[in-house]
């Protein structure tokens, strides 16, 4: 880690209802950069809903989302809180790699032409660069001989590990994992594990909604536990599993949640 | 302006009368047409359900044709197509002149075999909807062919069936308009004649639109109630 | 059969093909731009768009396509304004008419085909395109409507054979295509049967070629659902 340590990610009192259901109630957690945050917690806890405030799939009702130092700009408007920059708000995202459940892959593209999509048309770089590097991710990630394939002749490990590559396409400061790995095959897990554990290796910072124990456990330099819309325990790994924090945590680790 | 002085009006100067004797005309001949259509449907779906290598040979060609042809050209078919065969004949009987059947006859006849068709796919399509379960215990019930058919098959089929052949009236009921071309007095020629007398085309065929709108409005209530009716035993709560 | 006379026929009547491909094409083409809008408009959520762009499409399907036809052919000129204004020379021209009552007509069809083409599209798909940092446009134009395109093409398909049937009733405002040529020739000869079945024909054969031209379009479009390319496939990964 570096010398000079800086908040990659920083959220301040995220509040986010549905209709009558608040589902995020004032969530603040920071991650600073390098950091691999696990974010666990049973189902309905709001950690999904969080991780996709980061990137603005969801929109706060208030609150403050902080990445890369700068701050999304929000604005009231209709009785709602929308993103007042759409340029900014484009320009951050592009700078955060999503990974989704169910990949998300396009499905009328190519695996390779997945990858070169954004970095092209958003971050508007040289074709020939893109697909240089684009293949260079593709083997990092160990389905070089797929590049032409569609998404759809791909097994569920390959295409999260195609949709890992094409997030690190755009080169992003910060990758967010959304359950990344809830819709694999139990087999499958695995291969795709072991991809964003060198991830983690190199130094990326990482926000990972997962139920992986193993992986919150071994690799993630910190554990934020989220119950019923809050943060209920926070920690090293290390502190997190061993004493267990919190009653919630201990039930959470012992029931549904636990090692597999 | 009062009135008895608007051209679409009910008093003597007025077309409002005539108009809706035209539109009683559109309605039974896209009646007649669509009742014809359901007869020739239902021998389409059987010969392609039922029927041997020949009859459906000669079903699937029957909607082909019929589904693939501008509706104009069968109903010239039928009006002046009837001339060509009945004109030489009166011609034996020492009448001579332009000799047809009449415009209701054709359209009706027309519009018959166009939307029976569409009737046959969409019939066919709702006995392939009936699952083999329930034929099966029917048949385990004891139950004849005819009781089967009439007890179970017609009623279920008729539940698929419904809403395509509702689309199918309303089809009917568009197509009903180029009747006008045989003279028949419907909606569209009426609107036509009152155009042409008057001096006011816009008024008249906005007058026919409406009127179209309302008889396809006030359907698709009815069946929409029809529909209602027929979906209380399968609705699942 | 008097085949020297079907041949004859098949001659002038083919002369017309022209003209009821241009109407059908031309119609369809402007047909799906002011389609995309409709549906585009039901789709915003927005009521003040989506009204009337639902009024439209209940209008156009629920009357003749003869009586919007004649309401802008016949029905126009009778307004001064109209008269008088710098549209006049299209408006009184028939084959302007027909193509702005087709364009119209097919506009509310395809409407629907396209709305249910563009709610196809997974959203799991427009989230990633969003979280790539996609604008509006560049998510619409690279994500949104080559998946909705197709998911739309067969319905396509059919609405093109549709309006190429429709067409037909451009010859009741004496526009010379197939079947106005037909209806000529039946008024000339009396031999209204043998016409009017090489008419079907050549309706019968357009459609064919256009219902194979589909196919051809859809098979192109899917290569992601057929079987991968016959490449290696290893696996494992190598990290």
């Amino acid at each position: 880690m570096t010398d000079q340590l800086k908040p990659a990610v920083r959220l301040t009192a995220l509040r986010k209802s549905f209709g009558a259901f608040e589902v995020l109630k004032g969530i603040s957690l920071e991650a600073m950069e390098g950091d691999v945050v696990s974010i666990l917690g049973s189902s309905g806890s709001g950690k999904s809903t969080m991780l996709r405030c980061i990137n603005m799939l969801e929109t706060p009702d208030s609150g403050r989302i902080e990445v890369g130092g700068e701050t999304i700009q929000l604005k009231q408007a209709g009785g709602r809180t929308r993103p007042a920059d759409r340029h900014q708000l484009q320009r951050m995202r592009a700078s955060i790699g999503m990974v989704f459940q169910n990949f998300n892959l396009w499905s009328h593209m190519t695996i390779l032409e997945n990858l070169i999509e954004a970095p092209i048309h958003v971050q508007k770089r040289s074709r020939a660069d893109c697909v240089e590097e684009a293949e260079a991710l593709l083997e990092k990630v160990g389905i070089a001989e797929k590049r032409n394939h569609y998404p759809a002749h791909l097994s569920g490990g390959q295409q999260q590990r195609a949709a890992i590559a094409r997030a690190l396409a755009q080169h992003p400061k910060v990758m967010l994992f959304d359950e990344p790995t809830s819709a694999l095959d139990p087999e499958l897990v695995g291969e795709v594990l072991r991809v964003m554990r060198a991830l983690a290796e190199e130094g990326r910072t990482m926000l990972v909604v997962t139920h992986e124990m193993g992986f919150a456990r071994d690799v993630s330099s910190k554990v934020v536990f989220l119950h019923k819309g809050a943060v209920e325990a926070e920690g090293s790994p290390h502190d997190m599993f061993a004493t267990g924090r919190s009653d919630c945590f201990r039930q959470f680790l012992s029931g549904g949640g636990g090692l597999k | 302006m009062t009135a008895s002085d608007f051209v679409l009006g009910f008093g003597e100067a007025g077309w409002g009368t005539a108009l809706l004797q035209a539109a009683m005309i559109t309605l039974s001949v896209a009646l007649t047409g669509y009742a014809f259509g359901l007869l020739v449907g239902s021998f389409g779906a059987w010969a392609k359900i039922k029927g041997g290598v020949l009859p459906r040979l000669i079903a699937d060609a029957y909607t082909t044709v019929l589904r693939g042809i501008p509706d104009i050209l069968v109903i010239y078919l039928f009006y002046f197509g009837s001339s060509a065969v009945l004109t030489p004949l009166a011609g034996l009987f020492g009448i001579s002149g332009f000799i047809s059947l009449p415009g209701f006859m054709a359209g009706a006849l027309a519009i018959g075999l166009v939307s029976g068709a569409y009737q046959a796919e969409i019939m066919r399509g709702a006995y392939r909807a009936v699952s083999p379960g329930e034929i099966e215990a029917a048949i385990a019930a004891g139950m004849s062919r005819l009781t089967m058919f009439r007890r179970i098959i017609a009623p279920l089929v008729l539940r698929h069936a419904l809403p395509g052949l509702g689309n199918v009236w309303q089809l009917v009921l568009k197509e009903s308009a180029l009747v006008s071309v045989t003279g028949l007095v419907e909606i569209l020629r009426q609107a036509q004649i009152g155009a042409g007398s008057t001096g006011q085309p816009f008024t008249f065929f906005f007058a026919a639109a409406v009127l179209y709108l309302a008889i396809s409005s006030f359907s698709t209530w009815l069946l929409r109630q029809a529909e209602g009716r027929l979906a209380l035993g399968t609705r699942r709560t | 059969m008097d085949l020297p006379f079907l041949y004859e026929t098949l001659l002038k009547l083919l002369t017309g093909v022209p003209l009821t491909l241009q109407l059908a094409v031309s119609s369809v083409g402007l047909g799906a731009v002011l389609a995309v809008m409709l549906a585009l408009a039901r789709l915003s959520g927005l009521r003040l768009l989506a009204w009337p762009a639902s009024f439209y499409v209940f209008i156009f399907r629920s009357t003749p396509l003869l009586v919007q036809i004649f309401l802008i052919y016949h029905g126009l000129g009778q307004f001064h304004a109209v008269r008088t204004s710098f549209l006049w020379p299209l408006l009184r021209e028939p084959y302007w008419c027909a193509l702005i009552a087709l364009t119209l007509n097919t506009a509310a069809y395809s409407c629907e085909i396209v709305r249910g083409a563009l709610l196809s599209v997974p959203s799991g798909q427009i989230e990633a395109a969003r979280a790539c940092g996609m604008s509006s446009f560049t998510l619409h134009r690279r994500i949104v409507f080559p998946l909705a395109l197709r998911h739309a093409l067969p319905g396509y398909g059919n609405e093109f054979i549709l309006m190429i049937k429709s067409t037909a009733l451009a010859s009741i405002i004496t526009l010379m295509e197939v079947t106005g040529l037909a209806a000529q020739l039946i008024s000339e000869s009396f031999r209204a049967i043998e016409i009017l079945i090489v008419a079907a024909a050549i309706y019968l054969s357009m459609n064919f070629i256009v219902t194979r031209l589909v196919q051809w379009a859809e098979y192109a479009l899917s290569a992601e659902l057929r079987p991968p390319p016959a490449a290696a496939s290893g696996q494992g990964a190598t990290l």
